[in-house]
């Protein structure tokens, strides 16, 4: 019904027609096409440019998979997939297991929850950056850990995992685990919270322990926090960039590279363009081939 | 007593499992909280002290004479003004990003569900997806826009940045709240003459307040922390804080200055780490939305 009473002409009742129609889509529209070049245009573009001959400069010139030849002919690039899956894996692993654990800790009503919560998740407020910094202090072969149980009574003790090529990616898997398991912590700890209380008490009656009730009961009930939890840690994992800079900034020599450091030396100090986008279209693919079969049924699943 | 969760068995067991619960506990928020300590304590040593004692140990005299440097006299690169002035620049850019992107993804959420057009779940799906893609695959086209706008090493280059690449979540928030509030409240508006901005202002923001302080609080964090975009697209003087700090930690000039270090490392999460202590549930609700619960 059309406001009563209100003397305007012909014209800007249509005005007010067309914008009372077309307002949402004219307010969405801006975004959308943000969206559109600043997502997908870019993508486009760096896709294009992974199949040009691009080097310092960008090259619109097609060159097939020439970028992915020399791409995958890069021993660094071995390096960083193989420290992807080492640091991916036990990353996701730790943060799971630490995560699982105390959440079913602190699941048995303890009256300083709060507190200890706190405590547990304050590190994913905190940068990488600053975290790393602590880290790198901390795991100082020097004035570190090391001298502190050499001064123990362990004058033989090393722990020099920083410097060295073999096991620095494991430093990186230690600070990844102790800054983000208390997310997996926040995320399960919900999902315990809503198991109806009347499935608990049913297995209590049944004779079920406590850890029997959580293996075979409770945990499965809550299996879509399983899925979640592991698809946002893949998904920092890939993402991993600030981590390694601030700890061993790729170190020593290139062992810690991860494909994010990997495509930013290549773009910003290499100026290898083409093989930096075509290393960017890898990790996009792989995140794409993780993320939209989940959002995919996130969405559908959320919709009545 | 009944309601001691499922270990719930009385008698001595019972009280050895909770001690043992409580132990592990315990250790575990030592284990959370020993690299802050270790952060903090350091960064009241004097360098002396450092070299002479445990990383672990507490500092025997306390001294400021770090965090003085490290906010004003400590070299980032060439210059030795200290962190204050990159602080500066986050604060320049944080705010206005936060304000921008929360916003714009509030009225976007709002319209694309309380005003349901057709293609609006597919316009939501689409922008979503720029949620999870890996920023690696922007930053070349991104440094070259920003190059060609004259944007390029400059605050208001983030800025644009980050509510771009922000919005995808803030729209996420917002419609993900604005989903469960009734359409009779907006139906009943409408009827009473009130348009699209006026029940977004009168109506909906109002009733948003919570969202918004998660939104605000996620965004706030998310940009403050950034190193990615910092590094890629900012230079020197227009550094945030966060590239600062790893440029004052990586600097092999001189002596090397733990102290230092971990004072500019306290200053640089000092904000992110206040907003934590002071709004915590809210920042843990923006945790759980980002994880995408259906």
């Amino acid at each position: 019904m059309p406001p009563p009473a209100r003397a305007k002409s012909a014209r800007t009742l249509g005005i007010d027609r067309f914008l009372e129609r077309w307002l949402p889509q004219i307010v969405v529209s801006p975004l959308f096409a943000a969206s559109l070049i600043f997502v997908y245009g870019f993508i486009v573009w760096t896709v294009y440019i992974s199949f040009t001959r691009s080097g310092v400069l960008p090259s619109y010139n097609l060159a097939g998979l020439l970028q992915y030849e020399r791409l995958w002919s890069t021993p660094r690039w071995y390096v960083a997939l193989q420290n992807l899956f080492v640091f991916s894996g036990l990353f996701i692993a730790g943060c799971m297991a630490i995560g699982i654990l105390l959440a079913i800790l602190l699941d048995q009503r303890i009256r300083i929850e709060g507190v200890i919560r706190t405590i547990y998740l304050y590190p994913m407020a905190l940068s990488f950056i600053v975290t790393g910094t602590a880290w790198k202090w901390i795991l100082n072969p020097t004035l570190g850990i090391e001298k502190f149980v050499q001064e123990l009574g362990f004058p033989g003790f090393s722990f020099d995992w920083l410097i060295d090529p073999h096991m620095a990616i494991y430093t990186v898997v230690i600070a990844g685990v102790w800054q983000s398991s208390g997310y997996v912590m926040a995320l399960f700890l919900a999902g315990l919270r809503s198991v109806d209380d009347e499935i608990i008490r049913a297995a209590a009656i049944d004779g079920a322990g406590p850890v029997r009730t959580y293996a075979t009961i409770i945990l499965p009930i809550i299996r879509p926090v399983f899925l979640s939890s592991i698809i946002v840690l893949a998904h920092i994992a890939i993402k991993s960039y600030d981590l390694v800079v601030a700890l061993t900034n790729g170190g020593p020599g290139y062992a810690t590279d991860l494909p994010a450091t990997f495509m930013y030396s290549f773009a910003f100090q290499r100026s290898e363009l083409g093989v930096a986008a075509a290393s960017a279209v890898m990790m996009l693919v792989t995140i794409m081939a993780i993320i939209v079969p989940y959002l995919y049924s996130e969405l559908r699943g959320g919709r009545k | 007593m009944n309601g001691e969760g499922i270990v719930r068995r009385k008698g001595a067991r019972q009280a050895v499992l909770r001690a043992l619960l409580f132990t592990v506990l315990g250790l575990f928020c030592l284990v959370y909280l020993m690299p802050l300590v270790v952060m903090i304590s350091t960064s009241l040593k004097s360098l002396a002290e450092i070299r002479t004692g445990s990383f672990i140990a507490l500092p025997r005299e306390v001294t400021f004479d770090a965090w003085a440097k490290a906010w004003n006299s400590a070299c980032v690169g060439v210059r030795c003004n200290g962190l204050a002035p990159y602080m500066w620049n986050s604060v320049a850019m944080v705010v206005p990003a936060v304000v921008i992107s929360t916003f714009l993804g509030a009225v976007n959420g709002y319209a694309l569900t309380k005003w349901r057009f057709r293609g609006a779940d597919t316009i939501f799906a689409l922008m979503l997806f720029g949620a999870f893609i890996p920023f690696q695959v922007v930053l070349l086209p991104m440094a070259r826009t920003l190059g060609y706008f004259g944007l390029a090493g400059s605050t208001y280059g983030l800025i644009l940045v980050h509510t771009v690449y922000g919005l995808a979540f803030t729209t996420l928030f917002f419609r993900n709240f604005f989903v469960s509030v009734s359409d009779g409240i907006v139906q009943a508006a409408k009827i009473d003459g009130a348009g699209f901005f006026a029940i977004f202002f009168k109506l909906m923001l109002p009733m948003a307040v919570p969202t918004i302080v998660v939104t605000v609080i996620w965004q706030f964090t998310q940009i403050w922390n950034d190193f990615l975009f910092g590094i890629a697209f900012t230079v020197g003087d227009s550094n945030p804080a966060t590239v600062a700090l790893n440029n004052i930690v990586a600097s092999s000039t001189g002596v090397k200055e733990y102290n230092v270090d971990m004072a500019a490392a306290i200053i640089a999460g000092l904000p992110t780490l206040l907003v934590y202590v002071l709004a915590g549930n809210y920042f843990v609700r923006g945790l759980a939305a980002g994880a995408v619960k259906g």
